[in-house]
């Protein structure tokens, strides 16, 4: 169980400090894009981390819920009215939370199933909500896209409402995750990972831990599509539940370490700004999908514990090695 | 009556492709348990790859299946020395879903650098030919590849049951430590059976793009279906994964004379959804074992 230590609460309190006044400094539209960009995958790997980095059940189906979260807010928008500039923010939490309560359900079903079962279950819903957003017309425009208000923020701040509403879905996420990692919560759900048959035999509700942890993956990763939905006023089928956009975020959890607390937003960090810079040099094209692959291939491969795990691991190894190294030396006073 | 009738057998015609396609998912499921997300997208590439024999030197797209598979057998032990076979240790499975995943997209991207994007479909002479039995349409090309995708199956099933290499693949899915201890090469038997998997994709690529219009990005459509037939069946074995392509095949057509062509994928997830709530491990599946 991790604990409160003065270092962890002031990196937390650094990296939200240096995040909020990021946008502030460097205002250039083009900045803050990339901003709003990273901030939204760091989020979305947080999320998927929270439920399949700590139960160690790999979920595909993250995607379906970014969707509906994008979907809901735009039908939100058409049917109810929910306001204009800020507001639609401050209706998120509600959103998200009606998404994640309505995906319970599925998830009890989904979570009967074993590992791989699981994952390729939860591979189904992302293409059944594709279907439902292609097929559902008068609620989703089907193919021709569903359009948003356009919020009616200055021109050149434009992107910073929509950086930082990401930027608190993360904060959000990271603190859930830490308060989850330090409490018993956070030892189910390892306990779970490392081996479900014993801890069920231990008594721990392991599908109840498991829901919890899932309805908050799905809560966040809604909310994140929501922001996204806004920010773009325009979204349809195959951009809104995109499983490149999942399996990116998975690729960042990977990346920088699934089971960690930093690990996603570290990963998210290095890949999508390395990712928008491709894109202007490649163009958002095929060639991109090539080295996205190879990019996939290679940390999978070499690095599939993620860097803060193999960093942690060399430190360690390090101060081993300086033990050992000053034994002897203890040894031989020992002996005069 | 007529329509639901011309329904199934359509549904039954097609439900055979898919039952090679996810054959070949299933038993290599079966045998090192790794889902391969890029069956679809392997599927795909024997589309173009006989699209391509097809357009530039003739050969006919079901005599082209000789030459694709052999080839993407080939690329499929390649496959598994350099991506699959290092993915050891517990959560090994798992990280094959992802490390299958790239390769798929990898695929995609460099069929769209070749092919572009714009749909292909491989069209031979006799192509809208259909007879009629009975009052029933009967599309040529797809009873061919009913025809040849059921010869596969039964060679399929013949290696696996009478050679000595099918002994020994059967040995490896009941008990691989056994096995082993037994002399089985492992390691011989995990490349070899995912390079047939692969061209069981292979194989139904091929007749694949005679009857559908495909591009890169199909493969999303593909594996999909693929996936849940697999998960249906149960997850490692073959019967189950035919049974369940075949039944595939029956409700989409039906959902599509009935109800609406586009709710016909849809229907069949929740077909998948809904039966998982009465059993969890698919038809004829075993329930998955935790070490």
């Amino acid at each position: 169980m991790s604990r409160a230590t003065a270092a962890g609460l002031a990196r937390g309190a650094a990296f939200a400090a240096a995040a909020i006044a990021f946008p502030f400094v460097f205002n250039a539209a083009w900045i803050v894009n990339i901003g709003v960009l990273t901030l939204m995958y760091a989020a979305l790997a947080t999320a998927w981390n929270l439920f399949s980095g700590y139960t160690g059940y790999i979920t595909l189906g993250q995607a379906a819920f970014f969707g509906l979260g994008a979907y809901t807010l735009g039908i939100v928008f058409e049917h109810v009215g929910i306001g204009s500039g800020y507001n639609p923010f401050y209706a998120l939490p509600l959103v998200g939370a009606g998404i994640a309560i309505a995906s319970v359900p599925v998830a009890w079903i989904a979570l009967r199933t074993r590992h791989m079962t699981f994952a390729i279950v939860t591979l189904t819903l992302l293409f059944i909500v594709q279907q439902l957003a292609f097929n559902l017309r008068s609620l989703t425009k089907g193919s021709s896209g569903l359009m948003l208000p356009t919020p009616s923020f200055p021109i050149s701040s434009y992107d910073t409402p929509f950086y930082l509403a990401m930027l608190a879905i993360l904060l959000a996420g990271l603190a859930l995750c830490w308060l989850i990692l330090r409490s018993k919560l956070g030892l189910m759900l390892l306990a779970i990972r490392e081996d479900e048959e014993k801890a069920r035999g231990l008594g721990i509700r392991v599908t109840g831990a498991k829901l919890i942890a899932w309805s908050l993956m799905v809560w966040l990763s809604a909310m994140v599509g929501g922001v996204w939905a806004y920010y773009l006023t325009f979204i349809y089928p195959e951009s809104s539940v995109d499983p490149l956009v999942m399996i990116g975020a998975v690729l960042m959890t990977f990346l920088g370490g699934r089971g960690t607390l930093w690990g996603p937003t570290i990963g998210a960090l290095v890949l999508v700004p390395a990712q928008q810079y491709m894109i202007t040099k490649l163009g958002a094209s095929q060639l991109y999908l090539v080295g996205y692959s190879a990019v996939f291939m290679v940390v999978l491969l070499l690095l599939p514990r993620g860097i803060l795990p193999s960093l942690r691991s060399a430190i360690d190894k390090q101060r081993e090695r300086r033990r050992t190294h000053r034994e002897p030396i203890v040894r031989e006073e020992a002996r005069a | 009556m007529h329509e639901v009738v011309q329904a199934i057998i359509l549904g039954v015609l097609v439900g055979g492709i898919y039952a090679l396609m996810a054959s070949g998912l299933t038993l290599v499921f079966g045998i090192m348990k790794v889902i391969n997300v890029a069956q679809g997208a392997l599927v795909i590439l024997a589309a173009y790859l006989s699209y391509a024999l097809f357009s530039h030197l003739h050969i006919d797209p079901f005599l082209s299946i000789l030459i694709v598979t052999p080839a993407m057998f080939v690329l499929g032990v390649a496959v598994q020395l350099v991506f699959v076979r290092s993915l050891r240790g517990p959560d090994g499975s798992e990280l094959s879903l992802l490390v299958t995943w790239a390769l798929a997209l990898g695929i995609e991207g460099v069929l769209s650098v070749i092919f572009k994007t714009n749909f292909r479909v491989t069209s031979p002479s006799y192509g809208d030919n259909s007879w009629s039995i009975l009052g029933y349409q009967i599309s040529e090309v797809r009873l061919f590849a009913f025809a040849s995708s059921a010869v596969l199956l039964l060679l399929l099933s013949l290696l696996l049951t009478r050679t000595r290499f099918g002994r020994a693949v059967r040995a490896t899915v009941q008990n691989p430590t056994a096995a082993t201890l037994l002399g089985v090469d492992a390691n011989r038997v995990q490349t070899l059976s995912f390079g047939l998997g692969v061209s069981m994709a292979a194989a139904a690529g091929a007749v694949y793009g005679v009857i559908y219009p495909f591009n890169p990005g199909s493969h999303y459509d593909l594996i999909s279906r693929l996936l849940s037939i697999v998960v249906l069946g149960g997850l490692g074995s073959l019967g189950g994964a035919v049974f369940a392509a075949l039944g595939m095949g029956v409700i989409e057509a039906l959902v599509a004379v009935e109800i609406s062509p586009v709710w016909s994928s849809f229907s069949f997830f929740v077909v998948l959804i809904a039966f998982l709530l009465v059993r969890p491990q698919g038809i004829f599946g075993v329930r998955e074992r935790v070490l």
